[in-house]
């Protein structure tokens, strides 16, 4: 079963706190939006991908299974 | 001044053209003629046969994003029968696209056939509800048409789900699926996130249908002749007839229904039989479609299988040939800002991207152009593509992108200060009138 | 007699804890303000802003638990259990008592909505949250009137320190947002501003999307 990330760019206010915390699957772009690897998440980011999705203030984040 | 015309000769009357549009000129179908021409609306009364149809015939969607209609009705049946809720149909008339005035001219010249296939769709799909989605910017008064049309069926009680009318924002986001929906609610036309699929959740919460009225008058058709009357015509893959806008150089717009793969160089050569000279572009799918070379135009043939080739799509079917005079990147600069300023401003990478695109392109096209500015555009189609809620962004960086390629002489002589158009005049339609407050959007 | 009893220590107790309440909950506003309107705090990323937002809350929240228990479990005034929710419900001093159940109302719903926030709609936690601002002036009211002690000395420098802060924070945070553009004139003030780039502070504006 593997996981992958998801924005709602409508929710996303490039709070930046995402790319903060799981950086080996978020960086940001030149104005401060993330941009996301929709890959499925590797062995060993599931922690970090949770708090990634915890710590985004608006909730744009998002693990869904796959 | 838009004509419809049919420019196919007649065969046999299985297979000839137009099927759609009335023959033969310009006159609207009354119920009267409607039926006189096509027969009475063929209820299917057993679940699941229209289903089958359309799956047989292989209709796909005329909005642009050519989806496959069956596939669509049994995601909202599924729906449906999951969360025990009746569907709600749209038919969606709301073509938004400045370039495009196909389903106007359906809606104009024959809203029966629309109103039918949104009461064989209502039907199958099991809804309770109907509405047909309409824009009234337009310069026929769509909207006096369609309620006489809706008026005309009541008096035989032909239609079984009430039909509501909506107008539509003149917005070129209007069209959009999610957008409708949020419009239809209430609110202003922008787009909402996907999950959920309308399909599931749509209109209050309702499996949602929307369908474009091109789509809904084959279906119509189907329903009558059946899909291997359907397969008739068009090709193996993609199979059937579409309406297609066509602008050509002269200025005259023609709406014209032709089989799909039908060769590019016969849709747009002018009333001379002249064929575009290798200098020349066309621009097919609309503003969120490609430059194509002349030269790689009289290869290609009308599908998506023949022009996902070199990267286009059919899309609405709308092909534009400016004429010799107009400065492509110029032309293109003009509809970037259109596009910018239609714009939700709802996803950052859009919001931020799309207005710095069409200042680089302003600048390349009519300014003074630096010489990191073609790279900049470039970098920003990258960033803003599939960063949306919708595929504005997308769509806006692939007709950019395909301008900077096809128009690549004419950037160079921008950066040497030249320019190859001689007329300034817009030839690519824009509206008047940007949206400036939420009150533009509802 | 010694002053030192049971009684004695546990109403120091109840006066500390909520004193440290007070100053944990003008702090969680603060760094609220902060987070919405993308604030750092120097030397910390981006993420302890939030993180620091929620976890004070929640200590917050354990220290008011505090207050409320040894004021209760203190014999010499009667405050019922019940009365740390449910507002006018103790005998004693009803009013402030009453003002420090209301306020500790709206922290647990806060709370809760917060910790269950993907189950609920987004205007429902908001509707809920936005109840913060109510909850800090009603605490602080309850903290000036339950005492006569809060009223000179170091203890009213910190009250009137913690509401001028707190004041001072929502003035800006409603200066800012005042600024912020609504969404149907974003895009258009861009154009304008990339088109013309001499009002860069319009773009700079501009490139914001909304703010909660």
């Amino acid at each position: 079963m593997s996981e992958k990330l998801l924005v709602n760019p409508i929710e996303c206010e490039g709070h930046g706190a995402c790319a903060e915390l799981l950086p080996e699957m978020i960086t940001m772009d030149e104005w401060g939006y993330p941009i996301v690897d929709g890959r499925p998440l590797p062995a060993g980011l599931e922690r970090d991908a949770r708090a990634a999705v915890s710590a985004c203030p608006t909730l744009a984040l998002r693990l869904l299974r796959s | 001044m838009t004509t419809a015309t049919q420019d196919m000769s007649a065969g046999d009357t299985a297979t000839s053209l137009p099927r759609l549009l009335p023959r033969g000129g310009q006159l609207a179908e009354d119920w009267h003629t409607h039926t006189a021409r096509h027969g009475r609306l063929p209820y299917r009364e057993r679940p699941g046969d229209l289903v089958r149809d359309l799956n047989a015939a292989g209709l796909t969607g005329r909005g642009g994003a050519a989806f496959p209609v069956a596939r669509k009705l049994s995601a909202v049946l599924d729906a449906a029968a999951k969360r025990r809720r009746a569907p709600v149909v749209v038919a969606n008339g709301a073509e938004s696209e400045p370039a495009s005035d196909k389903d106007a001219t359906l809606l104009w010249l024959a809203p029966h056939l629309v109103l039918d296939g949104l009461q064989l769709m209502a039907e199958a799909a099991g809804a309770q509800a109907a509405i047909l989605y309409f824009h009234t910017d337009r310069r026929n008064d769509v909207g006096r048409r369609l309620r006489q049309a809706v008026a005309e069926r009541a008096a035989v009680v032909a239609d079984r789900v009430a039909v509501q009318l909506a107008e539509a924002p003149p917005r070129f986001l209007s069209g959009q699926e999610t957008a409708l929906i949020s419009h239809l609610a209430g609110g202003p036309a922008i787009p909402t996130f996907v999950p959920p699929r309308i399909t599931e959740r749509g209109l209050d919460g309702a499996p949602t249908l929307v369908q474009n009225v091109e789509t809904l008058a084959h279906v119509a058709l189907i329903a009558r002749h059946g899909p291997a009357w359907f397969r008739q015509v068009g090709t193996k893959t993609e199979p059937g007839s579409m309406l297609c806008t066509i602008r050509r150089a002269d200025g005259a717009v023609r709406i014209t229904e032709v089989p799909l793969g039908m060769p590019l160089k016969s849709l747009i050569a002018s009333p001379d039989g002249q064929s575009l000279g290798p200098d020349r572009a066309l621009l097919v799918g609309g503003y969120h479609g490609t430059w194509v070379p002349a030269a790689a135009a009289s290869r290609l043939t009308l599908d998506n299988h023949s022009l996902g080739a070199i990267g286009a799509r059919v899309g609405a079917g709308i092909l534009v040939t400016p004429p010799p005079d107009r400065c492509g990147l110029v032309e293109t600069a003009a509809v970037v800002r259109y596009l910018a300023l239609e714009s939700a401003g709802q996803c950052g990478p859009c919001l931020n991207g799309l207005p710095r695109i069409a200042a680089g392109l302003t600048e390349l096209a009519t300014g003074r152009p630096r010489r990191q500015t073609q790279a900049d555009i470039e970098r920003w189609a990258g960033q803003v593509t599939g960063r949306g809620a919708c595929h504005h962004p997308d769509g806006t960086a692939r007709f950019v992108r395909s301008a900077l390629i096809t128009f690549a002489a004419e950037v160079d002589r921008h950066n040497q200060g030249r320019c190859s158009g001689t007329n300034k005049k817009p030839f690519l339609p824009i509206p008047h009138g940007s949206a400036r407050t939420e009150e533009d959007w509802l | 007699m010694s002053g030192i009893n049971t009684s004695t220590a546990l109403w120091y107790a109840s006066r500390a804890t909520g004193v440290v309440a007070l100053l944990l909950m003008t702090a969680v506003v603060l760094l609220g303000l902060l987070v919405t309107r993308q604030g750092r705090l120097p030397g910390l990323p981006g993420f302890a802003v939030t993180g620091l937002h929620r976890n004070l809350s929640l200590i917050a929240v354990v220290f008011v638990a505090l207050h409320v228990l040894t004021a209760i479990a203190d014999g010499y005034v009667n405050i019922p259990l019940t009365a740390a929710v449910v507002p006018l419900a103790s005998p004693y001093e009803r009013l402030w008592i009453g003002l420090g159940a209301v306020s500790l109302d709206i922290s647990i719903a806060v709370i809760v909505t917060s910790l269950v926030r993907r189950h609920l709609s987004r205007g429902l936690w908001r509707a809920v949250h936005l109840l913060a601002y109510a909850s800090w002036p009603v605490a602080w009211l309850h903290s000036i009137t339950s005492a006569t002690d809060v009223r000179h000395g170091a203890l009213l420098v910190l009250s009137v320190g913690c509401a001028v802060v707190v004041v001072a924070g929502v003035g800006w945070r409603l200066a800012a947002a005042a600024s912020d553009l609504p969404r149907a004139e974003r895009v258009a003030h861009l154009m304008s501003a990339v088109h013309h780039p001499m009002s860069a502070m319009h773009q700079r504006a501009a490139d914001r999307t909304s703010r909660p």
